[in-house]
This record gives structure tokens, C-alpha cells and sequence, in this order.
């Protein structure tokens, strides 16, 4: 009773605590030593090149992949042996590189099922889905933070690639995570599209922490206040936008090219 | 809105066939093929929770099926009532249930598939060799009927009322089931399990509740069938009672709600009604599987309601055109 009272008046200053984070497949070690502390309400961008292990770390953060050793802390919680969907409901949230959603149903029924995980209500057998206004409406309110109200009746598989994007980012918003975690949300968009994501990005409130990994420096960049460059799984370089960009070892393993 | 009416149109007709169906067939021999495919309807409604909405082939649903038939007729051989020895069947079917699932989810896909394979196999085997309970070979006889309400079930229009009810509450659990957020939560494990889990959902025991609740009614389709038959023998626990439960499914339309029933009707009447004028019927129903793959790969129903649609559009389309070339030839 005392300690969670504790925990509960000192609130934490990192969001998201990552400690000496190890984790190999067979004998490639894709993440070495790895610590992050992720202050709330912080833009974190990771950057790094192509298999430096920053999806990896993602995995390792939401518990979709066991760590070999170290820890994970979110909120002051140490979730390291707590099972990844477990995590979502202490106010964990992440979006997929590669698109994983729900393509044979509509827009707005995959930030519905984004909703439904945090209620209670998933394991109701009796009840229509679709007569939950408030779970819909709380979904077309997400949609609408994405500029993709519009369409939330349309089937996802009807749907661009720029907009499935969005849908990625709006499923993560719906379930009001205090942690956020963005795998490279603008992979693949247009110029045009990169701004829309940006826009949404920055009116994502401060409640919110984000953790970004992304290619794209240009938006990237300005959206980060403190950078994290990973290479070979281990943290190479990190401290303020301009620290990180003026670094030598940045340009050698990742602006240079 | 119209289409919405259009089905109710539907449901009420076809209850009120299905309610009527003794009084235009009259032949105790259809009532009885109908009773099979209702009990058999069951059977596939069931199976379909997993192998449609779950997404997880299950070729094991055999055994939960004899299991429950033989509890309730070894408890009705050593003289319990009827009650007592249908609820056991059904508590059986559950624990039975639950180890298949424990022991099967482990898996997905082709594991899966195998894992339940074996354990229908196990229960066949216990059956046919686990000689003094099951008596093996000899089977088991049910010598009679419940009485629900002091009603007899002896004669086949009432035994097909008691099976038309039972049918009618498990189509009308799977209707619900399918619009619930349960029913969401498991086609979003069969879509995209891993983001299932992401979102906070328990992905196994989403897929084991499924599984019990899939074996609940298999059990009771079990039951329906010992009464029916007034008999079981280690055959009804065979790999071909799995077998043909699933091409029901399939060859109806997974993940739809009318696709196991039409499936059901289909296999039962080839087995039942074509097999007295085909010796070869096995090979019917074969051609005709392979007919439905190659022309509805999606299955009957729903493969049927698209090519409606498209004979629908193509009448239009002519229609449309026929006009057309008479306005220009007046």
C-alpha cells in the first residue's frame, strides 16, 4: 500500500527507462548494452543505418522480443518480464515498419479493435460491436486527428499506402498511450504526405512521450529534441539535435554517406 | 436499408420453412435426412468458429464430438437419466475441449492441424481399443430418447422440432457471436495476431476460449447425433467424421454464417439421399467438392452471392443495351 502510494506522488522522470540491453540472435548481437532514458513528454529520434538494431530495440521495449539480459522501465515500472500485451495496457503504443494491420475490415473498425484491446469489453460474445458508440466514436475522433475521418467507413484494403500510414499512427493515438513508439512513420510517403505526417506528429500533445526511428532527415530532425545513434546494436553517439549532428562519428556512420 | 429488410425477409422464410418442413415433406425418411443435416449444421457452425473466424484447421473435431456421445450413452447404458448423463457429456466435452486446446495452440497452421489430428486419433483409438469401456467395435446403444416437458422425441417430426431448436438457438449464438467484440477480437487473431498483441489483446486465450466454445457445441451436435442414431461406434470418433465436418465448412464458406449449414445439407444428402441411387456417391461428392473449389474457391454461399451479383449486373447490362438499340432503331 505505502510503496504504490510512493510511486504514485514521486512522479517518475523518465518515461521510458531502457538499462543495459542485451539481446543476440544466434551469434549476431543486434543489441549491445543499450541504455536510454527518455524524459516525459520528450521527442526522441534513433537514428542509425540499415541493421543497427533499432527495430530490434523497439521489439525489445514492447516485449515482442525477450531481452538476453537488462531491463526495461516504463512510468518507473520495471515491465522487463511483464508479457508485451500486458504493456499496452500500462500505456505502451507502437507503430509498424511494415504495415500490420487488419485489411478485411474497414478503416474505422482497426481503430475500433485498437480501442476494444484496452477495454474490457473484447471478451463480450453477446453484444454488437457496432452498436458501442462510444468505442466508434472515440475511433472516428482518432481518424480525425489523421485528417482521415473521411474515410473511415472505406475497407482498408481500398486504401493508399500513405493512408494505411495514418492508420498505423491513429490506432497507436486511440488507445491514449503515454509512451509512443514510431517505426519509421514516414517510410515510404510522398513529399506531400511527409507533411500531413509531420503536422500530426506535432500536435501530438506533451502527456505524449515519442520515441522515433526514421531515415528521413530532413523531417526527422526537426521534430527530435534529443538523438540516440545506434550502430552494430550499440549506442554510439547521443545528446541534443545539434551535439549529434555535429559529431564526427555521425557523419562517419550514418550523414556521410 | 433495404438489404437489411431483405434479410429479415430471409430469416423469417426460412424459419418458417424449416418449421413447417414436416408437414410438406411428410415422408418420415426426409424428416429424418433434415434432422441430420440440422445436427450435422451444428457440427459445422461449430467447427467453423475456428477454422473461419479463428483461422486454426482443426482435424480433431471427431473425437470432442464422440466423446460427448459416448459419455452420455455409456451414462445412459449404466442407467443415469437422461439429464444427468447430457450434462456430463457437455462438462467432458469442455475438459476435453480445454486439452486439445492447450496442447494445440501451442501451434498455428499446419501444427495445429497436426496436433489435433493426432489427438482425434487417440480418441478413436481409445474407442477401439479401450474394449471394456467402449466395448470397441460393438459400440454403444442408445435405447431411448429424452422426454424434455413430458414430450416424447420417439418419432422423427418430434425428434426434428427438438433438433430444429437446438439448431435454431446455435445459429442464433453464432449470429451474435460474429457482430460481438469477442468475435472481432478472434478474426483479429486469425488477420494479424501480432498486432492483436500489441494492442493488449491475449491472443492465446482469445484462440482457447474459441476452442472451448467450438468443442461446447460440437459436443452438443455429439449428443444430438447419438439420439439421432440411437448408437455410436468408434467410427463416428474416425479421421473421416473430422474430415467431413471440415468440407462442409469449406466447401459451404468459411468465416460465413449460411456456408456450413448449405454444407452440411450437401454432404448429408449425398451420403443419405444420392448414395441409394449412386453406388459410387463417395466419388459424387468428390466431383462436386472439386466443382465448388474450382468455380466458388471461397465457397457455396458466398460464392453463389457473387455470381448472382454478376448474372444480376450482366440481365441489367443487356437490358440496358436492348433498350438502347431500340430507341435507335425507332
Amino acid at each position: 500500500m505505502n510503496a504504490a502510494a510512493a510511486t504514485r506522488a514521486s512522479a517518475p522522470t523518465t518515461a521510458l527507462g531502457v538499462r543495459r540491453l542485451c539481446k543476440a540472435f544466434g551469434g549476431l548481437r543486434v543489441t549491445c548494452d543499450v541504455t536510454l532514458e527518455v524524459a516525459p513528454g520528450e521527442r526522441r529520434l534513433i537514428i542509425g543505418p540499415n541493421g543497427a538494431g533499432k527495430t530490434t530495440l523497439f521489439n525489445l521495449i514492447t516485449g515482442e522480443v525477450t531481452a538476453d539480459s537488462g531491463a526495461v522501465i516504463l512510468n518507473g515500472e520495471d515491465v522487463t518480464r511483464i508479457p508485451s500485451r500486458r504493456r499496452a495496457h500500462l500505456g505502451l503504443a507502437r507503430t509498424y515498419q511494415i504495415i500490420t494491420l487488419f485489411p478485411r475490415d474497414t478503416i474505422l473498425r482497426n481503430v475500433t479493435l485498437a480501442l476494444l484491446g484496452l477495454s474490457k469489453l473484447r471478451w463480450d460474445p453477446f453484444i454488437s460491436l457496432d452498436r458501442q458508440h462510444h468505442l466508434n466514436d472515440a475511433a472516428r475522433a482518432a481518424l480525425a486527428r489523421v485528417g482521415l475521418d473521411h474515410l473511415a467507413d472505406r475497407p482498408l484494403a481500398q486504401t493508399s499506402y500513405g493512408e494505411r500510414r495514418r492508420v498505423e499512427i491513429a490506432m497507436a493515438l486511440a488507445q491514449n498511450p503515454k509512451v509512443l513508439l514510431l517505426d519509421e512513420p514516414f517510410a515510404g510517403l510522398s513529399i506531400d504526405e511527409r507533411r500531413d505526417v509531420q503536422k500530426l506528429l506535432l500536435a501530438i500533445p506533451r502527456e505524449v512521450t515519442i520515441v522515433m526511428i526514421e531515415h528521413d532527415m530532413d523531417v526527422a530532425l526537426e521534430f527530435a529534441e534529443q538523438i540516440t545513434l545506434l550502430h552494430f546494436g550499440e549506442v554510439i553517439v547521443e545528446g541534443t539535435r545539434a551535439e549529434v549532428v555535429a559529431d564526427p562519428r555521425t557523419r562517419e556512420v550514418y550523414l556521410g554517406h | 436499408m433495404k438489404t437489411l429488410a431483405l434479410e429479415r425477409a430471409g430469416i423469417i422464410l426460412g424459419i418458417m420453412l424449416l418449421a413447417t418442413l414436416p408437414f410438406w415433406v411428410g415422408n418420415a425418411y426426409y424428416i429424418n435426412v433434415a434432422s441430420q443435416i440440422l445436427l450435422f449444421a451444428v457440427l459445422a457452425l461449430a467447427l467453423n468458429i475456428l477454422v473461419g473466424y479463428g483461422g486454426l484447421v482443426s482435424l480433431g473435431h471427431a473425437g470432442l464430438f464422440a466423446i460427448a456421445g459416448y459419455t452420455a450413452a455409456l451414462m445412459l447404458e449404466n442407467g443415469y437419466g437422461h439429464l444427468a448423463a447430457d450434462l456430463s457429456a457437455l462438462a467432458m466435452v469442455l475438459v476435453a475441449a480445454a486439452v486439445f486446446g492447450v496442447l494445440a495452440l501451442r501451434t498455428t497452421g499446419i501444427g495445429f492441424l497436426m496436433i489435433t489430428l493426432a489427438l482425434g486419433q487417440i480418441v478413436w483409438g481409445v474407442a477401439y481399443r479401450w474394449q471394456s469401456l467402449t466395448h470397441g467395435d460393438n459400440g454403444v446403444n442408445v435405447s431411448s430418447r429424452p422426454e424434455p416437458f413430458g414430450i416424447s422425441l420417439a418419432g422423427p417430426e418430434s425428434f426434428y422440432f427438438a433438433t430444429l431448436i437446438v439448431f435454431l438457438v446455435a445459429i442464433a449464438a453464432m449470429a451474435l457471436f460474429v457482430r460481438s467484440p469477442f468475435g472481432a477480437s478472434l478474426r483479429g487473431t486469425r488477420d494479424q495476431a501480432r498486432r492483436m498483441n500489441a494492442l493488449g489483446y491475449n491472443v492465446w486465450l482469445i484462440r482457447f476460449v474459441a476452442f472451448l466454445v467450438s468443442g461446447f457445441w460440437t459436443g452438443v451436435a455429439g449428443l444430438l447425433f447419438i439420439y439421432y442414431n440411437g448408437f455410436i461406434s468408434p467410427q463416428v470418433a474416425a479421421l473421416q467424421t473430422s474430415a467431413e465436418a471440415l468440407l462442409m465448412v469449406i466447401s459451404g464458406g468459411t468465416a460465413t454464417l449460411l456456408g456450413p449449414i448449405a454444407g452440411a445439407a450437401i454432404v448429408v444428402i449425398m451420403k443419405n439421399v444420392v448414395s441409394a441411387y449412386v453406388e459410387r456417391w463417395n466419388m459424387a461428392l468428390g466431383i462436386i467438392f472439386v466443382l465448388i473449389i474450382t468455380f466458388m474457391p471461397e465457397g457455396l454461399v458466398p460464392g453463389s452471392v457473387r455470381l448472382a451479383k454478376l448474372g444480376w449486373q450482366a440481365w441489367r447490362k443487356t437490358g440496358a443495351t436492348g433498350r438502347a438499340a431500340r430507341e435507335t432503331a425507332s
